[in-house]
């Protein structure tokens, strides 16, 4: 395996503004399926993303083939033989199959004119051959996510790749899906693909993985083949530190009820909701993609509308009509995706914090500036956010900081529920320890927090009680002394 | 206000203008008539009605929309205006009028826009057709012609001699930059046009607010039609043709980005000048108006890659 070395990365550095992504990485890869693994923000995608021409290096080398290479952008990528498939797919709806996999590249009869004969004739060939039951001809919009996976796959494929990336590539399918692509893979191994995969899922990598090299904090901490190791092993590389440190969790002064759903549906997405919201607390709330867990913090945010049961705020039934409304019962939302729902990135750090509050900044809809830049100057020194100064566009802060904006945005209008939607996504892990201890001070103050995440250690390390969802559904409710990685998972996959 | 706060809200403005005066100073050298005072006045008397009508797309552009009816409203407003002195209607209620029918043109669009979902571009076409069709129906097609000297004050008159027009203009612009920058309408603009969803997410009535944005548009389109008018003293249903391309190019020349969420009516009001300056500067040179059309369209284009390319390089 280690003959026939294909690829050689070494001493690979990548710097952002403020970040070291990368820390002098090495990576090789033979012909084999090779596992990247580490925590969010320990650097797989920005690795493989230097490999996929998206980012430049900052330093370091890479060989191809034991030559010298300059990536220099993913047209060139692809030149050279790396194909990559990334979490969310490149695939235009629209479009057949076929013409996906040969975007940019059409066989034609004349320039100009498609050979549409060919183009389906050579796209149902490569499908074939990787062994997928797909007619070329249909429009991907109507295929599986599966389905469409494995469109990206012959993309690559027709692209002639020599080594093929896969970003987190299961994590939309179904245990039969996940064991069709396995199949697919172990064709491809035949073929002399080599491929890099990256993944969180531990079982999978015992299954499909032939080495594994671990990154923390944008460091290599070890490569090794996969029957050497065991998973604790693997775990600990993964995090080395203790759960405790991660997680400066205090405990939680309880207080009275705040929040309270009763039989609360939407169709379709939410099915007889029922729980409480006590101040001084962190409820967690776990469960997989697609289980409601975003589309409930929606729905009591007013985004979107509740078909039927009753909300309480503060002891008072309440019917929540926008997200105006929840505001003006002190409710905040944190969404998932910062950049393209809770920020206006092309504002300044004083706009965005402002903007939940311009109302009660104003008088007969003229803005008090005065009262607008003290806000904004006492939330940057007491959330620490570092950026050269409030007018900064929020766009050239980092996760960490723009997580910090969007909180003082939600501070600065006096929030008593504030619900957190995967808040330390994307966010290194300095930032992530400062996000959990403002959770603190502000459960301290009595402000009542639902924070739904799909990390385990953090759902564990930050919550008072966890609630699990399935379809819809809150299907497993724990305190934080009984629940643990197994229950809420069991709870989370629909189990008894 | 901190230096550094001046420039990153006011750096990209004094770019345009090193632009306008780069442009002034060759026209100078090529014509010292260019630089007289009573051509500078009258650059800024024809400037007015592009430069009022920009205010308005100034902030619909903002909002990371267009409005393309903006010169038809003009023409309606102006013909329904005239009718309504000429009907005897007193001075100050037929301004209120033209005003009104720019108002209600422009709250349709909003209207169309936010809860019908049309996308902008369609919406204010359509009113675009309406608009110029009722102008025409309204009218028979004929002018309407002939006012008293009391209404034809609001463009030909002076008040310490500045034209009356210049200075309707620069109240307009005073009122529209503290606006922007000052009030809670100002604040929705930008926040709406550079990330709907997170306005909607931060308590914003979003459909509201750009109602207003596209009524305050139309609104402007009838004060220019009152000036245009006096001016002109005439109405005609097919006045106002392509005005509103001039608008959007004052506009995106004074760096108000298509995309949204950015630009400042100080930008505008140079990029009207730009365009007013262009063609004074070309008529004073004798260029004929066939040359001067491809003159200003290359200037537009040149002005928006000079923008992107700084912009670009910033990064």
């Amino acid at each position: 395996m280690k003959k026939n070395l294909k690829l050689e990365m070494r001493n690979i550095r990548k710097v952002f503004p403020g970040v070291v992504a990368l820390d002098n990485v090495d990576f090789e890869l033979g012909e084999e399926v090779h596992i990247l693994l580490g925590e969010n923000g320990a650097g797989k995608s920005t690795l493989v993303k230097i490999l996929s021409g998206a980012y430049q290096k900052t330093g370091g080398q890479i060989f191809l083939d034991g030559k010298e290479i300059e990536i220099k952008n993913p047209k060139h990528a692809q030149d050279l033989g790396i194909g990559i498939i990334y979490q969310e797919f490149n695939l235009v709806p629209h479009l057949s199959a076929a013409e996906n996999i040969f975007l940019g590249r059409e066989p034609s009869l004349i320039p100009g004119v498609l050979n549409l004969k060919k183009l389906y004739a050579s796209a149902q060939q490569i499908l074939n051959d990787l062994g997928v039951d797909i007619d070329a001809r249909t429009p991907v919009k109507e295929l599986g996510v599966a389905q469409q996976q494995m469109v990206e796959v012959a993309k690559a494929l027709s692209l002639d790749a020599k080594i093929l990336i896969m970003d987190e590539p299961t994590s939309a399918l179904t245990e039969q899906e996940i064991e069709k692509l396995f199949a697919t893979i172990r064709r491809l191994l035949k073929k002399g693909v080599s491929i890099i995969y990256i993944s969180h899922r531990l079982e999978e990598l015992f299954e499909i993985g032939d080495r594994v090299t671990i990154l923390r904090d944008g460091k290599h901490i070890g490569t090794f083949p996969i029957k050497d190791i065991s998973k604790p092993e693997l775990i600990r590389m993964m995090v080395n530190r203790e759960l405790t440190e991660q997680f400066p969790k205090q405990k939680a002064t309880i207080g009275d009820e705040i929040l309270c759903l009763q039989n609360v549906n939407r169709d379709g997405v939410l099915r007889d909701i029922n729980f409480s919201l006590y101040r001084g607390e962190i409820l967690g709330i776990s469960g997989l993609l697609g289980s409601g867990r975003t589309e409930l913090a929606r729905a009591i945010f007013g985004a979107d509308r509740i078909d039927s049961g009753n909300v309480y705020v503060k002891g008072k039934p309440v019917k929540i009509r926008g997200p105006r409304g929840a505001i003006n019962l002190d409710i905040g939302f944190l969404t998932e995706d910062r950049k393209s729902q809770g920020l206006v990135l092309n504002l300044s750090v004083k706009e965005n914090i402002c903007l939940p509050s311009v109302d009660r900044f104003s008088k007969m809809g003229i803005v008090n500036r005065k009262q607008e830049l003290e806000a904004t100057e006492h939330y940057i020194k007491e959330l620490r956010i570092k950026t050269p100064g409030m007018f900064q566009k929020v766009v050239n802060l980092s996760g960490g900081n723009q997580q910090k904006v969007i909180i003082s945005k939600w501070l600065c209008t006096e929030v008593d529920i504030l619900i957190f939607d995967e808040p330390t996504r994307g966010i290194d892990v300095g930032s992530k320890v400062e996000i959990y201890e403002l959770m603190n001070q502000l459960t301290a103050s009595g402000v009542a927090i639902i924070m739904i995440s799909s990390e385990l250690p953090e759902i564990l390390g930050m919550s008072d009680r966890i609630l699990v969802m399935h379809q819809g559904k809150i299907t497993g409710d724990f305190s934080a002394e009984e629940a643990t990685q197994e229950k809420i998972l069991h709870k989370a996959l629909g189990g008894n | 206000m901190k230096l550094k706060e001046f420039l990153i809200h006011y750096g990209r403005q004094f770019g345009t203008l090193i632009g306008l005066l780069v442009l002034s100073a060759i026209l100078w050298i090529l014509t010292p008539y260019f630089l007289t005072v009573s051509n500078l006045l009258n650059i800024a008397q024809q400037t007015s009605i592009n430069a009022i009508i920009a205010v308005g797309m100034t902030f619909v552009i903002i909002t990371a929309g267009i409005d393309l009816s903006v010169g038809s409203i003009m023409a309606f407003a102006g013909v329904v205006l005239a009718w309504a002195i000429q009907s005897g209607v007193p001075i100050p209620l037929a301004l209120l009028i033209g005003l009104a029918v720019g108002l209600v043109c422009g709250v349709v669009n909003g209207l169309l826009i936010t809860f019908g979902k049309l996308p902008p571009f369609i919406s204010t076409l359509g009113m675009m057709s309406v608009a110029r069709g009722a102008a025409l129906l309204f009218t028979q097609g004929r002018p309407i012609s002939g006012f008293s000297n009391s209404f034809r004050f609001l463009a030909t008159g002076e008040i310490l001699y500045i034209p009356t027009p210049v200075i309707i203009m620069i109240i307009v612009y005073i009122i529209a930059h503290y606006v922007l920058t000052h009030t809670k309408l100002g604040r929705y603009t930008y926040a709406m046009g550079g990330n709907e969803e997170a306005a909607v997410l931060s308590g914003v009535n979003v459909k509201m607010y750009k109602t207003i944005v596209y009524g305050l548009c139309g609104m402007l389109s009838g004060l220019a039609a009152i000036i245009l008018t006096a001016r002109l003293n005439s109405a005609q249903p097919i006045a106002g043709i392509m005005y509103e391309l001039d608008a959007i190019a004052a506009t995106v020349i004074g760096g108000t980005s298509l995309v949204g969420g950015e630009g400042t009516i100080a930008g505008t009001l140079i990029g009207a000048l730009i365009m007013g300056v262009l063609r004074n500067g070309l008529n004073l040179l004798g260029v004929s108006s066939f040359v001067q059309q491809t003159v200003i369209g290359s200037v537009i284009i040149i002005a928006v890659l000079i923008d992107m390319a700084l912009k670009k390089s910033k990064k």
